[in-house]
């Protein structure tokens, strides 16, 4: 139905991700991922992440070089500000992950995309973690994600983009839906 | 000592796909015999609840030789009626059923297929399968983690509500079946949740006809394998959210909410005794939305190519599945009153007694079509074997006829 021309580039190869999928169909046990973060207490609130190495194809891969990230929390929290919060990360992962879900399907829609802006919110109780109300829970009560689309195609299309990509991400899938969580400590 | 027979062909299951093979076996003069567990149309007969009818008109329930004949075309076929229907094929057909047979074991051997079963044995060149793709409950995992207080109820068990604990009653899945029992469960006074994941939403009636009229005017349901994007994914669609009557144009999530049912999303997890639900709710709905405009817009499309616009009704489009700005992410069980569940989450075939290497990693038998790997083993009248129709009564016709000639071809080949 959705032609492939050759003028529609959002910079994603479509024909490698299709050309992945059909791959590992016949090879279920390569699409097995796993992936890593490691973490490091610097002082107060403020730590620093790093994320290099995963597990995928079966076998160890690797990012093309490490990346840090410093998260801390604001002032108003008697914090030092080093870095986004912790919550605004997840914010991070779900404003990539359905953005780049985006680019992807237009891709693979022929849908030539001119710019996507995407404003995240969510909102929060404190008194949750501050253990002042039991009742409250210590997460997001809820998500607000917006998109500013423009791009050769009908509002429609541009609708089904954005609920198709929702369809298929990971992020967005993690944070609608409940998820194992197994902590550890020596 | 058990008695070994012989034959050219066995065809497994007698309902309508197995019925219909046998009659295109019957043309091509080839020696058959169909073993059917129970009585003809089994699961029709035992395995669907009280108030079900038939999602096609009756115009559309034909066989290989054979068509509706009564005086209500537009009407939709109680399960009396489609038992009816199937048994007078059989008839009409002089098909070659062993009634009451249950098969066992089916192996390969020297020369084609060794079936045992608890009334004999038979050797046979080739073999069609045609025992259905509903035999079992598809029930998800987190079923196990329900607490034991809760009655649960698969669609397959389900017949009416009196079956029901009374309390209130959540309905998982939003098919064809999710939606009807979810609605009757209401009115028997059961408070109902519905939890609805991934479903196809459709109009009974569009622009004045039937949507499955549409789907045959427009070529939808003829669509084949070589037309659609990923088979697998077709081939695993929820049932569209129908239901054979004229009550409502459609039967959807709104009506649902209109009457007063309560709709969440689909149910993910138990913990502590809280039912979890999805939070992607609006995103399911909205695709579901999609999905049908898109669908109607092709309708629309094929009305503008027709010379004759006037015999149809206007252009209509439905209003967007209504959801709560901010839906319910979990139930308690006990204080919100839920005294059962009903899984209306599908169903899967039972190939227990299979013991051919043709099953894929999930279970499913890998096929081309219908032709399977394994040389003079077919399978029949499963979602989408070659065409959208597949999956209905009527489809069975083009798949029989194109199985069996292939089969008539194996045989020929094969002749010693």
């Amino acid at each position: 139905m959705n032609e492939q021309t050759n003028t529609v580039n959002n910079g994603v190869n479509v024909e490698a991700l299709l050309d992945a999928r059909e791959a590992l169909t016949a090879a279920p046990e390569a699409a097995k991922f796993k992936w890593r973060a490691t973490c490091t207490w610097l002082n107060g609130t403020h730590v620093s992440s790093s994320v290099e190495q995963f597990y995928g194809l079966g076998e160890e891969q690797s990012h093309r070089k490490e990346f840090t990230f410093d998260s801390d929390h604001p002032e108003i929290f008697a914090s030092e500000d080093n870095g986004a919060t912790p919550i605004e990360f997840v914010l991070v992962g779900l404003a990539g992950c359905l953005t780049a879900g985006i680019a992807s399907v237009a891709q693979n829609r022929a849908i030539q995309l001119k710019s996507v802006k995407a404003t995240l919110e969510a909102g929060m109780d404190i008194a949750g973690i501050l253990g002042i109300d039991s009742d409250v829970r210590n997460g997001f009560d809820g998500v607000k994600v917006h998109f500013d689309i423009d791009a050769d195609a009908s509002s429609e299309d541009i609708e089904a983009l954005v609920a198709q990509s929702q369809k298929r991400s990971a992020v967005y899938d993690i944070i609608t839906n409940p998820t194992n969580c197994v902590v550890t400590v020596n | 000592m058990t008695k070994q027979q012989f034959t050219d062909t066995i065809v497994i299951g007698a309902g309508h796909a197995g019925l219909a093979v046998s009659y295109c076996l019957t043309e091509r003069s080839i020696d058959h015999l169909v073993i059917e567990r129970g009585e003809v149309a089994n699961s029709w007969r035992k395995e669907r609840w009280d108030s079900l009818t038939l999602l096609t008109p009756n115009w559309q329930s034909r066989l290989p030789g054979f068509a509706y004949s009564g005086d209500d075309p537009d009407g939709y076929m109680s399960m009396r009626e489609v038992i009816e229907f199937i048994d007078d094929y059989a008839r009409f057909s002089k098909a070659p059923v062993r009634t009451g047979t249950t098969v066992t074991s089916l192996k390969p051997d020297s020369n084609g297929y060794h079936i045992k079963t608890d009334r004999g044995e038979w050797h046979c060149r080739s073999v069609v399968i045609a025992s259905g793709a509903c035999n079992l409950p598809a029930i998800p995992k987190v079923a196990e983690a329900i607490p034991a207080n809760i009655q649960q109820v698969t669609s397959w068990q389900y017949r009416n509500p009196d079956q029901l604990q009374e309390g209130g009653v959540i309905v998982v899945g939003a098919s064809a079946t999710g939606l009807q029992l979810a609605e009757e469960i209401h009115r028997s006074g059961r408070p109902v949740t519905i939890a609805a994941g991934e479903h196809v939403r459709l109009p009974r009636i569009y622009r004045g006809k039937d949507i499955q009229w549409w789907m045959d005017a427009a070529g939808v349901l003829d669509e084949g394998l070589d037309e659609i994007d990923d088979i697998n994914r077709a081939r695993h669609l929820p049932s569209p959210q129908l239901v054979g009557s004229r009550q409502h144009p459609i039967l959807d999530l709104n009506v649902m909410s209109g009457l007063g049912i309560k709709l969440v999303g689909r149910l993910m997890g138990v913990q502590n005794g809280v039912v979890q639900f999805s939070g992607s709710l609006r995103n399911i709905c909205a695709l579901a939305d999609l999905k049908m405009n898109r669908l109607l817009k092709t309708i629309d499309e094929w009305i503008e190519q027709n010379p004759d616009v006037s015999q149809f009704d206007s252009l209509e489009r439905f209003d967007r599945t209504v959801v709560d700005e901010d839906p319910c992410l979990g139930l308690d069980l006990d204080d919100s009153g839920i005294r059962t569940i009903v899984w209306a989450t599908g169903y899967r075939p039972d190939y227990s007694w299979l013991d051919v290497p043709v099953l894929d990693r999930k279970g499913m038998i890998k096929h081309d079509g219908g032709i399977t790997d394994s040389p003079g083993m077919y399978l029949v009248g499963m979602p989408f074997l070659r065409r959208r129709k597949s999956s209905f009564i009527h489809g069975a016709e083009d798949d029989a006829r194109y199985i069996t000639q292939h089969l008539a071809k194996y045989l020929e080949q094969t002749t010693v």
